[in-house]
């Protein structure tokens, strides 16, 4: 295909339709120098003041840390992150296409934490002390007002309560019971009377929280109706409550809804108070699809301590349930059949790959010690400003006039037909940052003009050579050939030398040099391709009319 | 239209001369560097983007660009703004000097924003204190990446042609880095994130030319006879025979950079600056720096291997 001249124009008009698709797919996008972007103010989620001002610095000092490896493997080139005074940091990003996505994925803690499940019947016996705590907090008429009136008999027990009913309402959700490879036996649900007050009198109990509670489908689960969520929650949320649980242990929501039968339900856990670990003996996590239930996943694997802890703990555990615990929620809770070892998976449902590929991110890049809030967001301009950019875009294409002159006037015809090659390195050049997504910045400009001159350095030194065969006394074709072919080796080696240098930038550097690195590797490759193939072809071209020995423009 | 196409300059008896220049020019260049030490505290000048320093937000009450405030705060030497939101809100990132504090820098700046607009015509709605750009690794990293490619360009050019080019080249760029960084710190050139990115382009090109150079010598020392020719003058016709292509393709390179020093406004001068100084130095430094510190190795300590491999190697590669 590359030997005849129909074959090579073929190829370079595929080259270029493919830039030129890109291009018009994905366009260019500029960094916050050319262009400006997304600003945001960001400072520690405290209403209640419950931080000091040094915690609040400590804390914004690491989320700096954070946030910079979170927004780096996101992808956002050349983001600005700035500590402003000692509380509070900006975070600015060039052209983002989904900034909902971008702003969770900087405001997530991602804090995980592993806990050991603990059956209900520890706590069941402490229910009736956290109802009262409730009707304490609120006040009988407001729990009442709130339509959560559910009143048990004075001689029934919890036991009862939950265990009224028989038939299995269980619908099989293969997602949920998939969730929990745990159960065994299909999770079987029964209707708690939730809205109904069967005892009366004036003895009778108000049970704000226990009512909504229904009998789980697992080890240490309650299920929580999608209706009586808000309740379930705000009740929960009271310090009164959070004190009258019995010591060291704490209930958790799980992340997802499960439905059973025509309801919905949230997965209440009771869970061990202290975490085994954390996640700061994480050392790496990947997003994976689970093939067998297709599933999103993360798989993570635990440094050496976290290993050694992990396998110690679930050997001793075994037969147990272990919480895997992401931001207070409960992603999963997993029987542990057996001593683990240093890796283990995140279950994230039916969510797309997306979730678990930012999820996998945020893990790997740490986890914040405190909420972090949004307090301003804006747009900014480019902080080039934009008088800046448009006299460079002018002297830019004086720049370039300027090459075609010279080329022109220095080598007649074939500096013509440099310059369309040159027009193909731009276009390739631009559809590669389109294909790659980058961002160009001024830095990156320098990598393009470093790999622009590259690319008339190689039409000279081609056509100097030509030149040289010439005065040799060599005919015409002869001496385009001699002349591409030996300038190819200095051609060769100077870009191979230049993507090496490239690349390693690319793999050390960060911000500026990144950007430096990502424009210069693809604009050595269009210069390569410019200068070595289409030159070459369309000086093929312009020999077809001509016979061996008739003079060329040169 | 032809230049320098019979030239048969004498560079490589020049070499000493060039030596006298290039150390001269090394001496000063590290002489600039302990200076700033000594009397700024960093051996650079550096810039907002890595010391940190104020964030001042300005909302003017008048129709303002970021041109006009500009040219209003010093024109080149203004520091950087940025439109902020819809209305006429501009930040300012202005550096705030040792012993200052953010107080003054933003009495400052209101006293100059009076002056050329009027009282009255804005309100400082913030200043603070702002943390660097960039993290302190990014420098580190860059260094330690320069370092590394210099590593692979040794092994590159090793297999390519011979030990010894990759060390000259190596040489050359080194050379030239220094002598860029003593320029900036000679005249306390503000160091931003694309100051970095011109100095990195200054290795590649400079890597460039001493590649298309040593290209010839390789293929002069491959002809018949190459082998047995006074290495010096070998050397010396290489440099001469390419020197057409040299001289173009800088003067184009540099055609370009000075349509972009002389139109490109105010907020890139500092970067095209380096450029076209790394240029300079680094088209200089192929013919005299690479090439002389290619003999002189030669001279100490030989031309390292057998002779056959390098003729195979000298071939050139089909497309």
């Amino acid at each position: 295909m590359f030997k005849t001249m129909r074959g090579r124009l073929i190829t370079i008009v595929i080259v270029v339709a493919v830039a030129l698709g890109y291009l018009y797919a994905n366009g260019i996008k500029y960094g916050l120098d050319l262009q400006g972007g997304m600003h945001l103010v960001l400072e520690v989620d405290d209403p209640e003041g419950t931080y000091t001002a040094e915690a609040k610095a400590d804390h914004i000092d690491r989320a700096d840390r954070i946030l910079r490896t979170r927004i780096d493997e996101f992808g956002v080139e050349e983001p600005l992150i700035q500590k402003v005074g000692s509380d509070r940091l900006i975070v600015e990003l060039p052209g983002i296409k989904d900034e909902e996505r971008a702003k969770a994925l900087i405001q997530r803690n991602a804090y995980l934490e592993f806990r050991l499940v603990l059956p209900t019947t520890s706590v069941d016996q402490d229910f009736p002390r956290l109802d009262r705590a409730i009707v304490a907090a609120l006040g009988e008429d407001s729990v009442r007002a709130m339509g959560h009136v559910t009143e048990a008999a004075p001689s029934g027990s919890l036991e009862e309560l939950l265990f009224q009913g028989g038939d299995t309402t269980a619908a099989s959700d293969s997602m949920a019971a998939a969730a929990d490879s745990l159960s065994g036996a299909e999770p079987e649900v029964q209707e708690a009377p939730a809205d109904t007050s069967e005892a009366e009198g004036p003895a009778a109990e108000l049970r704000p929280l226990t009512g909504l509670l229904n009998q789980g489908d697992g080890e240490g689960i309650y299920l929580v109706a999608e209706e009586d969520l808000d309740a379930a929650q705000l009740f929960l949320s009271l310090p009164e409550v959070q004190r009258a649980l019995p010591r060291g242990v704490s209930l958790a929501w799980g992340a997802d809804l499960v439905a059973y039968g025509a309801r919905n339900y949230k997965r209440l856990y009771v869970l061990e108070q202290d975490p085994f670990m954390t996640g700061d003996m994480l050392e790496n996590a990947v997003a994976n699809r689970d093939p067998q239930y297709n599933q999103a996943i993360v798989n993570f694997e635990l440094n050496r301590r976290g290993g050694r802890r992990f396998a110690e703990f679930t050997g001793q555990h075994v037969g147990d349930f272990l919480a895997i615990v992401l931001d207070g929620e409960v992603m999963s809770a997993p029987v542990i059949r057996d001593r683990i070892g240093a890796s283990g998976q995140i279950e994230l449902g039916n969510s797309p790959m997306e979730d678990a590929r930012d999820l996998a991110l945020v893990l790997r890049a740490g986890a914040l010690t405190a909420p972090l809030a949004i307090m301003e967001e804006r747009t900014v301009g480019p902080s080039l400003g934009q008088d800046s950019i448009d006299s460079g875009m002018i002297a830019g294409i004086v720049g370039l006039v300027l090459v075609v002159l010279i080329m022109v006037v220095y080598y007649r015809m074939a500096g013509l037909l440099a310059i369309g090659a040159l027009a193909v390195y731009v276009v390739l050049v631009l559809g590669g940052l389109a294909a790659l997504n980058a961002t160009l910045t001024v830095p990156g400009i320098a990598g393009l003009i470093l790999s622009i001159g590259m690319a008339v350095d190689a039409n000279v030194l081609i056509f100097e050579r030509i030149r040289e065969e010439l005065i040799a006394g060599r005919a015409t074709r002869t001496a385009v050939d001699e002349g591409f072919g030996h300038a190819l080796s200095a051609i060769v080696d100077s870009n191979i030398t230049t993507l090496l240098t490239a690349l390693i930038l690319f793999q050390f550097g960060t911000g500026p040099v990144k950007g430096f690195a990502v424009t210069l590797s693809i604009g050595i490759v269009a210069s390569f391709f410019s200068a070595v193939f289409v030159t070459r072809t369309f000086f093929l071209v312009y020999l077809a009319g001509k016979k061996t020995a008739d003079p060329i423009s040169i | 239209m032809r230049i320098f196409s019979e030239a048969h300059y004498p560079f490589i008896s020049k070499r000493k001369t060039a030596y006298v220049v290039s150390g001269v020019a090394i001496l000063i260049a590290i002489g600039a560097m302990l200076a700033n030490v000594a009397l700024i505290g960093s051996w650079q000048n550096y810039g907002v983007d890595f010391t940190g320093g104020s964030l001042i937000q300005i909302r003017f009450n008048i129709p303002m660009t970021a041109g006009d405030l500009r040219d209003a705060l010093g024109g080149t030497n203004a520091p950087e703004i940025t439109a902020f939101g819809s209305e006429n809100d501009f930040n300012i990132r202005a550096p705030v000097m040792e012993n200052a504090s953010v107080e003054e820098v933003r009495r400052e700046l209101e006293s100059e924003i009076s002056a050329a607009f009027g009282e009255g015509t804005f309100q400082v709605m913030e200043a603070e204190l702002v943390s660097a750009k960039v993290g302190g690794e990014l420098q580190q990293k860059a260094v330690f990446a320069i370092l590394f490619s210099f590593i692979l360009t040794l092994i590159y050019l090793a297999i390519r042609f011979e030990f010894r080019f990759g060390v000259a080249a190596v040489i050359a760029t080194v050379h030239d880095i220094l002598i860029t960084l003593g320029f900036l710190a000679a005249f306390r050139v503000e160091i931003a994130l694309p100051t970095v990115a011109a100095i990195l382009t200054i290795v590649g090109y400079s890597l460039n030319d001493t590649i298309v150079v040593f290209d010839r010598i390789r293929e002069n020392l491959g002809r018949k006879g190459g082998r047995k020719e006074d290495p010096a003058e070998l050397v010396n016709r290489s440099i001469n025979e390419t020197l057409p292509r040299t001289v173009l393709t800088s003067g184009t390179t540099l055609a370009v950079l000075l349509a972009l020093l002389l139109l490109g406004g105010a907020v890139i001068r500092d970067f095209t600056m380096v450029l076209i100084l790394g240029i300079v130095v680094g088209t200089y430094s192929s013919i005299f720096v690479a090439s002389p510190a290619l003999l002189e190795i030669q001279k100490r300590w030989g031309t390292g291997d057998a002779k056959e491999k390098k003729r195979r190697r000298g071939a050139a590669v089909p497309v």
